[in-house]
């Protein structure tokens, strides 16, 4: 099963990469990685998603949790939660293509941020599985460049993620 | 306040820490450093002849003490040589401090002349490591680096400074921090008190019980505590290879090490229990023998262990128990004492009649040589066993010697044993020995070693004979790569691929003469007792004891690739 992971951790040169080295040392998988440091400046929030059976996900949350940057995490799939990824896609269009793109872009509440005669620059956030559906809908034939952040996520309600 | 400049600070807080001995090789990077222990006296420092070997014997000092060892190495070549030392150590737990020197600061990254990037290098083999930033900074991190490595599941640490931090000529006021509060690690505390009643309650109700305990215990200071346990419950208890001496091997309820080279006993209790409590162990592939779904088919698994990734990392536990080994011990026998019902006595005389049965295979007995003469590597054990009391501090190498050892020396005291059971690294047990023999001067500092394994750090004769160590040498000289021979035999229709060299060794007798040690050769077994007696008589020397032993000489029991614990190979004409 897919998991989504959200870590706190000391926001220090290194960290980052003892968490990317766990996964590749102990043959996890990393499927996408976000990181950026939180109001707290000291303090950077790790989200990533991955997939395992519940044993592996087990390991993977414990052998995080022993890493000495690492302040406190959350298998956000746990519970009830938000998950939003944000892509920029840059497709070609022409002619009637560019009304079908742009109406595409409007059913899934996308928006263009860059036009010119041939090309359309689109920013869309959601889900990641809203965002493969996107592409689809576009067609992939007209996609020329995609660039998307991963997967960032939080609890519903009352639940958070703080020291 | 002192005004410190960094070089001088480190050797401070290291004195502040408690340290009174580190274990290293100078260079470029580590200059300033070498100055400010050449201006002090509270610290010895030891010169080894090789960075590799300043760490096994800071890891040998660690394994005997309890205390972390320290090493001080310089950048690129002298960090890469740590590496073994530091992968030994983080893969059976060893608390351990590695100072690395690195470039200038303003060098790094630009492939400056001896740099390598070893916060990089050294980070999957580490517990955590540090690279310091300003020398302000020295006290608090070393302070940081001692207490993660020493706390919890304990590891190897990295300190890694850039030159300029240790600048003479930048000076700060030093204090050292009392105490430490991180808030990224907390040390597990005591058990839950819960998880131990269902323990308990397993341990009360099992008919064919077993208790399997390994390296943690030791590391946890947990033997005395678990000695009592296993007393008052009187259950069978089996050490892992690394936790020989968490339970007296000479007592009743012993009954041997467990695993690919366990006794027959052992393994077969294993796979036969009910319920099995696990202490300190990690259910490594040496012991489950590869293929965890044959595994203690029957038993309930009770799995105490401090860190809680060990614990269903391969073998799912039914009653986990995270915390340090002492503290569940010691609240799991007060629970057992307080507990109505009672060991089932009844069965459990059952249970002990069928482990008399399995002893009866004597699946350590020795068989003498036929022609009388040559002597057999168990042999060699036994006498060192008789000769020593059984008190020494014996540390090994990796192959057949070990196992050997392992199996006939009997250790009755934790931190007796030294060995590199998780990496098996060769070349571990001669400085491992010298770690051993500056902790306890006047002790008895055994290495059990290998003519292979004791090649590959050899140079250390040196480092004996400038500081003066009576270590005793026994080789056990199968003119072999025994241990893979033996694999060749038994799974390669014999064919000794690069395992042999009898032409090319050295001769190991003028070899010890020319370090100024000295060096005895066994060839009978007429003369093995006296010429060994003689070895050890010479109490202030360093003896290199080289035995010719049998070259033909399998380590048995082993255990059957694929199979369950139950399956055994007895030696080179019968199975389980
Ligand atoms: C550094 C290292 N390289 C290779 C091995 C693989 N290995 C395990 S045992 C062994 C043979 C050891 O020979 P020796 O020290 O003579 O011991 P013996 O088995 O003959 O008693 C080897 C090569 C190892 N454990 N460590
Ligand atoms: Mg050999």
């Amino acid at each position: 099963m897919r998991h989504i992971i959200s870590v706190l951790m000391e926001n220090e040169p290194g960290a980052l990469s003892r968490v990317v080295g766990l996964f590749s040392q102990r043959n996890y998988n990393i499927d996408s990685l976000t990181v950026a440091p939180t109001e707290d400046q000291s303090l950077s929030r790790l989200t990533l998603t991955t997939t395992g059976d519940e044993r592996r996900i087990e390991q993977i949350t414990k052998h995080l949790n022993k890493l000495v940057d690492v302040v406190k995490l959350v298998d956000l799939t746990e519970g009830a939660h938000i998950e939003r990824e944000l892509m920029l896609i840059k497709v070609k269009a022409t002619g009637a293509q560019r009304a079908e793109v742009t109406r595409t872009t409007e059913i899934f509440r996308g928006q263009v941020v860059d036009l010119t005669n041939s090309v359309f620059s689109i920013q869309l956030t959601g889900t990641s599985d809203k965002l493969d559906a996107f592409i689809t809908a576009l067609g992939e034939s007209i996609v020329l460049e995609v660039a998307r952040t991963g997967v960032s996520g939080i609890s519903r309600g009352e639940k958070v993620l703080t020291l | 306040m002192d005004q410190l400049s960094g070089g001088e600070a480190l050797i401070r807080a290291l004195h502040d820490e408690g340290v009174d001995i580190i274990f290293g090789y100078p260079g470029g990077a580590v200059l300033h450093i070498y100055d400010a222990i050449f201006n002090q006296d509270k610290i010895e420092h030891i010169l080894v002849r090789h960075e590799q070997a300043a760490t096994h014997a800071a890891d040998g000092y660690a394994r005997g003490t309890g205390k972390p060892g320290v090493v001080l190495v310089t950048s690129g070549p002298g960090a890469t040589n740590a590496i073994t030392g530091i992968a030994t150590a983080y893969m059976d737990s060893i608390p351990m401090v590695v100072i690395s020197g690195q470039v200038e600061s303003r060098l790094i990254g630009s492939d400056g002349f001896q740099e390598t990037d070893m916060v990089g290098v050294s980070r999957p083999v580490v517990k955590h490591s540090f690279m310091v930033q300003n020398a302000a900074d020295i006290p608090l991190i070393v302070k940081k680096a001692f207490h993660i490595a020493s706390t919890g599941r304990p590891g190897p640490v990295v300190i890694d400074l850039p030159k300029d931090v240790t600048d003479p000529k930048v000076k700060f006021d030093y204090a050292y921090p009392v105490d430490i509060k991180m808030r990224s690690y907390a040390v597990p505390a005591k058990g839950h008190s819960g998880q131990i009643k269902k323990a308990v309650d397993v341990l009360m109700a099992a008919k064919r019980p077993m208790i399997y305990a390994g390296g943690g215990v030791i590391q946890g200071e947990g033997a005395q505590m678990l000695t009592e346990l296993t007393r008052e419950l009187g259950f069978p208890i089996t050490n892992t290879l690394m936790g020989l001496g968490a339970y007296p091997a000479s007592d009743k309820q012993f009954v041997g090490m467990l695993g690919m080279h366990g006794t027959y006993e052992a393994n077969m209790s294993m796979h036969y229990c009910d319920a099995l409590l696990a202490i300190g162990v990690r259910f490594d592939d040496r012991v489950t023998n590869s293929d965890v779904t044959k595994f203690c088919p029957d038993a309930t698994i009770l799995h105490v262990d401090i860190d809680p990734a060990s614990i269903s990392k391969t073998v799912s536990a039914d009653v986990p128990i995270v915390g340090s080994v002492i503290s569940v011990l010691e609240e799991m026998l007060a629970q057992v004492k307080a507990s109505k019902q009672k060991v089932d006595e009844k069965s459990l005389k059952v249970w002990w009649d069928q482990i008399a049965q399995w002893r009866e295979k004597d699946s350590l007995g020795v068989t003498p040589s036929e022609d009388g003469i040559t002597i057999k590597p168990q042999e060699v054990i036994q006498a060192v066993h008789a000769i020593t009391e059984g008190d020494a501090y014996v540390s090994s190498d990796v192959g057949q010697h070990q196992m050997f050892a392992a199996q006939y020396y009997g250790f009755d005291k934790p931190r007796r044993w030294i060995n590199s059971g998780g990496l098996g690294t060769m070349g571990f047990g001669f400085p491992a020995a010298m770690g051993i023999q500056f902790a306890f001067p006047d002790a008895i500092s055994v290495c059990v070693t290998g003519e292979g394994s004791f090649q590959m750090n050899l140079q250390e004769l040196a480092t004996c004979m400038q500081y003066q160590l009576p270590i005793k040498i026994i080789c056990l000289n199968n003119r072999a790569l025994g241990m893979v021979k033996q694999w060749q035999d038994m799974q390669y229709g014999g064919r000794h691929s690069h395992s042999t060299y009898a032409e090319s060794l050295p001769d190991f007798i003028k070899l010890a003469e020319s370090y100024g040690h000295v060096g005895i050769r066994i060839e009978n077994k007429s003369e093995l007792n006296a010429k060994l007696e003689e070895a050890f008589a010479l109490k202030d020397r360093l003896v290199f004891v080289d035995v010719l032993v049998d070259p033909e000489e399998h380590v048995y029991p082993m255990a059957i690739k694929g199979g369950a614990m139950k399956d055994m190979i007895l030696s080179k004409s019968e199975r389980t």
